[in-house]
């Protein structure tokens, strides 16, 4: 069970989408009562510590130097994990159009492939919403339908 | 309580504030941050049982297929007809010639930006590449690009002899022009110069700082015979040389 926080960042690091999530896998394993007070966990839900989800901005906006390091020496769209800080690791796609997306996450994930689907569908679904006249390059991308799409990738795929 | 941290992200401020709250528990709002969109038991439920909920009484754009191969193809007249409005509309709004392909230039941008993302999108995921050599994306803009465009391949591709950040893409049958007459008292005038911004809108996008003119350069045969120019900027000459 790893939780993760997707950023799409914009051509001036500016953020223009941000999601924290978990994996929808085996949620039936969290259901067994730990205490008897707390309520049972959201499936989905992120649980990143508090101390760990105040840093994540910064651990995503940090790994963006070394994202600018491999802009112009990789031809790939996709590149792979590019950063670790303290158990947390850090996976970077950038579109044609220098759009970056980062996505942190806890836990020894080794699903580089379903990761790379999981951009590749998010990449997809950025692009549609580009093609919308009243969507502008680096604005916020406040559509309540993307939202919803990319919720259904990330329990599709992560 | 840990779940009251908030996490503002700077742009876009002035769209939603942090009053402002979603009501399906879907939906990104940047003055709030990633709390605004995190996964509620409700909005959980949804996902898990993979319910469909209507959020928009159109029909989502999230929903269209645009990574189709086949080529949609439009009237020349029609498109012709919209170009000819897009000039009239720009003329009556600028001041003289410089202006207008200012204005010709900003409105082409937004397009290249879009059709950069699309085409290289629709190239599939195997074919899908970043281009990091000047050349290399010059020959997709010459290529592909301008394939999916005007439905075939710019006629010349060259580098400046004098100048090292200098080139050209050579149109002897601009498409837009087709049904354009220049009076005389705009002699200089090339309405090609929205052709030049949607090429610098996709060269900008894709990480090379360009300036775009275009220029008629009349040859026998070819009286509407464009060239577009490309200045890159210092910067991309000084990253080739590093790279």
């Amino acid at each position: 069970m790893s939780s993760y926080y997707l950023a799409i960042i914009g051509t001036r690091d500016n953020p223009i989408y941000e999601l924290e999530f978990a994996s929808f896998k085996n949620t039936t394993i969290l259901s067994s009562p730990s205490t008897p007070n707390t309520p049972p966990p959201i499936p989905g839900k992120a649980r990143f510590a508090p101390n760990v989800k105040e840093l994540l901005p910064f651990i995503a906006n940090s790994s963006l130097d070394l994202i600018e390091d491999a802009q112009f020496t990789s031809n790939q769209l996709n590149l792979g994990k590019i950063d670790t800080f303290y158990g947390i690791s850090i996976n970077a796609f950038i579109t044609p159009g220098n759009i970056k997306f980062v996505l942190c996450y806890d836990g020894n994930v080794k699903e580089e492939n379903s990761i790379r689907s999981f951009f590749n569908e998010i990449n997809e679904l950025y692009v549609k919403t580009l093609l919308n006249p009243f969507y502008a390059v680096n604005d916020a991308i406040i559509s309540p339908e993307f939202d919803l799409k990319v919720k259904q990738l990330a329990r599709k795929y992560l | 309580m840990s779940e009251d941290i908030i996490l503002p992200s700077a742009t876009s401020l002035s769209k939603l504030t942090i009053h402002d709250t979603s009501k399906t528990g879907f939906g990104y709002n940047p003055a709030i941050g990633p709390i605004s969109n995190s996964i509620t038991s409700e909005t959980s439920s949804i996902l898990i049982n993979k319910r469909t909920i209507t959020l928009s009484s159109a029909p989502s754009i999230y929903e269209r297929n645009i990574t189709n191969k086949k080529p949609v193809e439009i009237n020349l007249s029609s498109l012709s007809f919209l170009f000819c409005e897009i000039v009239n509309w720009t003329h009556g709004q600028s001041r003289g010639i410089h202006d207008l392909e200012m204005k010709l230039n900003k409105l082409g941008y937004s397009i290249g930006q879009r059709y950069l993302e699309l085409i290289k999108l629709r190239d599939g995921i195997k074919l899908n590449k970043r281009d990091l050599k000047i050349i290399d994306i010059l020959h997709f803009i010459h290529g592909s690009f301008w394939k999916s465009i005007f439905g075939k391949h710019a006629n010349e591709l060259e580098k400046s002899q004098d100048v090292p950040n200098e080139y050209m893409i050579i149109e002897n049958m601009p498409l837009l022009a087709k049904f354009i007459n220049i009076p005389k008292d705009y002699a200089d005038l090339n309405c090609g110069a929205f052709v030049a911004g949607i090429i610098e809108g996709a060269l900008d996008s894709a990480g090379f700082y360009v300036n775009v003119t275009a220029h008629s350069v009349p040859m026998d045969g070819f009286p509407l015979r464009t060239v577009f120019l490309m200045k890159f900027d210092q910067s991309c000459l000084i990253r080739e040389s590093i790279h």
